[in-house]
């Protein structure tokens, strides 16, 4: 059904879509329309003064990756990327306006990279028009300084590159040793071979095994004995010895080994450090603060920077406007969404002198707030003062493979010793000499060091697809040691989903059900979003005239000659009076929406919080192996149910700030026990950071989450029993495949001990060991894994999920919720 | 046995060769994003129409 919006042949469902299309057709654009089924993009009103503050030098100097100022390149990040035709619209951005250079896309990070000359098109203009076509930039706090990529990952390309490239070569060159060629009367070759091989081992051993060098040497200086160590001695034995073997004449050293063993570690490490782009796992309260705010001074209105605001500054705030800072109601009838910090779905109202937390969005009318405190000062904001955020925690030295190798390390260097002194003992110093160094070589844990990352990588990857995401592959040995669940309730245990809406009052028909469905899907509050949500299965929506919304009070329209009202019991109550009493019906158990239809009240719906399925099951799963506790920022209305679900009553906590919840988790890790918060709200950072292991829960994947070592999908929460279990098994894969390792270790240093260790030797086990500790550890893992494998659906949502091969497919959904505004040929 | 030599020489100046392809590749940002091109490829570039600069900003329907 469409409201008459046409261009031509086309119709369309809105205004904003049409105007959309108008522009891309004016400029040959209109192939977007053919690229995607679903191309609607909800167009808000783009006013050039919005953006105007963009034009700031200072702002620009942060803001902006490069100017000359003839040419500026500046990336956007552009939420509302989401399929292929958003691709290429952007990517031919350049004919919209000659000022536009070439423009990339990164789809993976909705980022768009943007040539422009400042001349012909202001900054403030490029967002602009962005805006006027459906894409605005996310331009939040964080923004300013986020710290551009770092050439890390570049730089590892490099050095597996330059290690394949050596590796590849001294094989060949090592082919006529092995074979015994160098019998065939060419010593000349022999020497060249050698020689050749040496040169090229070296920029590996100074450049691709830099950061083993570095990192030995730190744990050297740390006096804490790490996998590093014995690398590097092995590195430096077997290229010493290679050195000394080749000079002399005496053979042909261990080069092929040495190089093969950088190039194995190398891959192993990539391997470990596989990382999701579409995810942050650091964001802070600036990720989600805007950029600027509209001030009001005698002088009328005007957008100002976020940190040009101070104390006693007026600012107004517009629907789905975030409060930046603690602040004082003047004007209007606030009626404020925590959801964002407390997870919290039914908006408070608030009235003129009332006191504003930050980080509350406002829904309705423009209100105006006076500044009480300053943005890094506000309630929220504060906590990331606290200590707990100041300090990363060391992830890398107290590892599973580390406390291994301390124990290692310690009986190589002794049986390199030993062997040697029996040898000089005895009178044979040059075989001494060989059973030392023979032992480092073979020692040396190529093995052991590749275990741990490639169980741990397969291990994560296994998680990513269905839906829990990792920070790094170290979090899951922490994963393994917790002892205490800790959960937060609003928007973890609990949901606010289409499942906990009810109908109270005298029954609806169907077709009543389908007009209220109709009319509900036209508002963007969360109530009626909710409300559309768990009718849309059901019904098509129908027509809508004189569709009105009163802000913070209800809605309103005519519905196939009906006239059906939505909303606040007062409001309803003074048939839609203006002057009603809105205080949004709150109770225990949720939120209400007292329907009307022709005047005639019918009943309300009740939206409440519903807790979410298999939750009993899990927490009596978890029960049986951790202890279990709840912390809670609501009041003690929901204690009996939690009693009955976490069994009892000590470990529940209710009103509970962010910064209780923080101390909470200090008091516990205390007292010994590893634990692990699962949480969702900003208000939940300081627990969630001061934990072993962070969890933090989203709806959607790539939507807002604090700072966390885990992203967890809402609906893999009922699995947190399963995922624990995982990380155990693969903690103890860990395990079992350093003990295979240590097999290969005995083999070849017992044959090293006695100096008859040759390079064919060498060069047959090293690679034997490394291949099949990785094929065992990536086997189990798996095969440990298996149940997730099985039951991950299908995230595919519509013939637009091209080429997406990560995780990030599950986002698409996130977007074809928005209008359809496809013409209709 | 000099042909041998002027092989390993040649065999190592195409291996080096490719090394700096490689190198010249990652710094160059092409192992930045593997998924983008992917996609670009599947816009043709024929359906968009000719460059319409001269007929900037009259309304066309």
């Amino acid at each position: 059904m469409t409201d008459g919006f046409t261009s031509g042949e086309k119709s369309f469902c809105c205004q904003g879509c049409l105007i959309v299309h108008d522009l891309l057709a004016e400029n040959g654009l209109e192939h977007f329309y053919d690229l995607s089924r679903h191309p609607g993009v909800r167009v808000r009103g783009a006013k050039h003064e919005q953006w105007a503050y963009l034009d700031e030098p200072t702002l620009q100097q942060k803001l902006l990756d490069f100017t000359d100022g003839t040419q500026s390149r500046v990336t956007f990040r552009i939420p509302a990327i989401h399929c292929i035709a958003c691709v290429w619209l952007l990517e031919n951005l350049f004919r919209m306006h000659p000022g536009i250079g070439n423009s990339r896309v990164d789809f993976l990070k909705r980022e768009t990279t943007i040539g422009f000359a400042p001349q012909k098109i202001a900054l403030s203009e490029l967002v602009t028009l962005l805006v006027s076509i459906g894409y605005e930039p996310a331009l939040t706090l964080g923004e300013l300084e986020a710290s551009k990529p770092a050439p890390l990952r570049k730089r590892q390309w490099v050095q597996i590159g330059i290690a394949g490239f050596a590796f590849g070569n001294i094989m060949l060159f090592s082919i006529p040793a092995y074979l015994g060629l160098d019998a065939l009367n060419a010593p000349t070759f022999h020497r060249l071979f050698s020689y050749l091989s040496l040169a090229l081992a070296l920029p590996v051993l100074i450049y691709s095994a830099a950061d083993y060098w570095k990192s030995a040497w730190f744990s050297v200086r740390q006096r804490v004995l790490t996998l590093d160590v014995p690398i590097a001695l092995g590195l430096a034995a077997l290229y010493g010895q290679s050195v000394f073997e080749i000079v002399s004449g005496r053979g042909e050293g261990y080069l092929d080994s040495l190089v093969g063993l950088i190039f194995f570690l190398l891959c192993g490490r990539a391997f470990q450090q596989k990382t999701h782009d579409r995810l942050a796992f650091d964001r802070d309260y600036k990720s989600f603060f805007p950029l600027s705010v509209t001030r009001k001074t005698e002088r009328g209105e005007e957008t100002v920077s976020l940190s040009q605001l101070a104390v006693a500054d007026r600012i107004v705030l517009r629907n789905g406007e975030l409060i930046p800072a603690d602040s004082r109601l003047m004007e209007g009838a606030a009626l404020i969404d925590y959801s964002f910090v407390t997870g919290e779905s039914a908006p408070v109202a608030k009235s003129p002198g009332d006191y504003l937390y930050a980080g509350g969005k406002q829904t309705g009318t423009a209100i105006e707030v006076e500044i009480v405190k300053a943005v890094s000062q506000s309630y929220l904001t504060s906590l990331w003062n606290h200590e707990a955020f100041q300090k990363n925690r060391d992830d890398n030295l107290d590892t599973l493979t580390n406390r291994y190798s301390r124990r290692f390390t310690f009986i190589v260097i002794s049986v390199a010793m030993g062997a040697a002194l029996f040898w000089i003992l005895n009178g044979n110093s040059m075989r001494g000499l060989k059973a030392f160094t023979s032992v480092l070589i073979v020692a040396c844990p190529c093995a052991l060091a590749l275990a741990a990352p490639f169980a741990l990588g397969t291990a994560q990857r296994i998680l990513a697809k269905i839906g829990v995401f990792l920070r790094n592959a170290l979090v899951l040995e922490r994963m393994a040691q917790v002892d205490c669940v800790v959960f937060d309730k609003t928007g973890t245990l609990t949901t606010a989903d289409a499942s906990g809406v009810s109908f109270q009052g005298q029954p609806l028909s169907a077709l009543e059900e389908q007009w209220i469905y109709s009319l509900a899907k036209h508002s963007t509050h969360p109530l009626s979003a909710r409300l559309s949500a768990s009718l849309q299965n059901k019904y098509s929506a129908t027509k809508v005239v004189s569709f009105r919304e009163t802000a913070g009070c209800g809605i309103e329209g005519w519905v196939a000659g009906r006239e059906i009202k939505l909303g606040a019991r007062g409001w309803i109550d003074q048939r839609g009076s203006h002057s009603a009493d809105c205080k949004p019906s709150k109770s225990n158990s949720g939120s209400s929406v007292v329907v009307a239809i022709d005047g005639k009240v019918r009943g309300s719906f009740l939206l409440g919080n519903s807790i979410r399925t298999d939750i009993d099951l899990l927490l009596q799963k978890l029960s049986a192996h951790y202890k279990l506790a709840l912390l809670s920022g609501d009041n003690e209305s929901e204690r009996q149910t939690f009693w009955s679900l976490f069994g009892s009553d000590e470990m529940l906590r209710f009103n509970q700030s962010p910064l209780d919840k923080l101390n909470f988790i200090q008091d516990a890790r205390a007292a010994g026990t590893t634990v692990m918060m699962v949480g969702d709200g900003l208000n939940d950072a300081g627990a969630l950071k001061q934990s072993d292991v962070g969890v933090a829960v989203v709806e959607k994947i790539g939507t807002f989450s604090p700072a966390s070592d885990v992203i967890l999908e809402a609906g893999q929460v009922p699995r947190l029993d399963e995922i624990l279990t995982f990380a155990r098994q693969s903690a103890r894969i860990v395990r079992w495949s350093f003990c295979v390792s240590a097999a290969y270790n005995l083999i070849g240093i017992s044959i090293a001990a006695w100096g008859i260790l040759s390079p064919l030797i060498c060069a047959v086990l090293m690679p034997l060991s490394s291949l099949s500790v990785v094929l065992f550890a990536c086997g189990m893992t798996r095969w440990a894994g298996r149940g997730f494998a099985n039951n991950s659906e299908c995230r595919m949502t519509n013939g637009e999920s091209v080429a997406v091969a990560t995780p990030s497919t599950a986002l698409v959904s996130q977007f074809d919720i928005r209008h359809s505004s496809f013409p209709q040929a | 046995m000099n042909v041998i030599l002027i092989l390993i020489i040649l065999s190592l100046g195409i291996a080096l060769f490719f090394l700096g392809g490689f190198i010249w590749s990652v710094r160059s940002g092409q192992f930045d994003d593997t998924c983008t091109p992917s996609m670009r490829v599947l816009a043709d570039e024929d359906h968009a129409k000719p460059f319409p600069n001269s007929t900037k900003n009259t309304k066309a329907t």
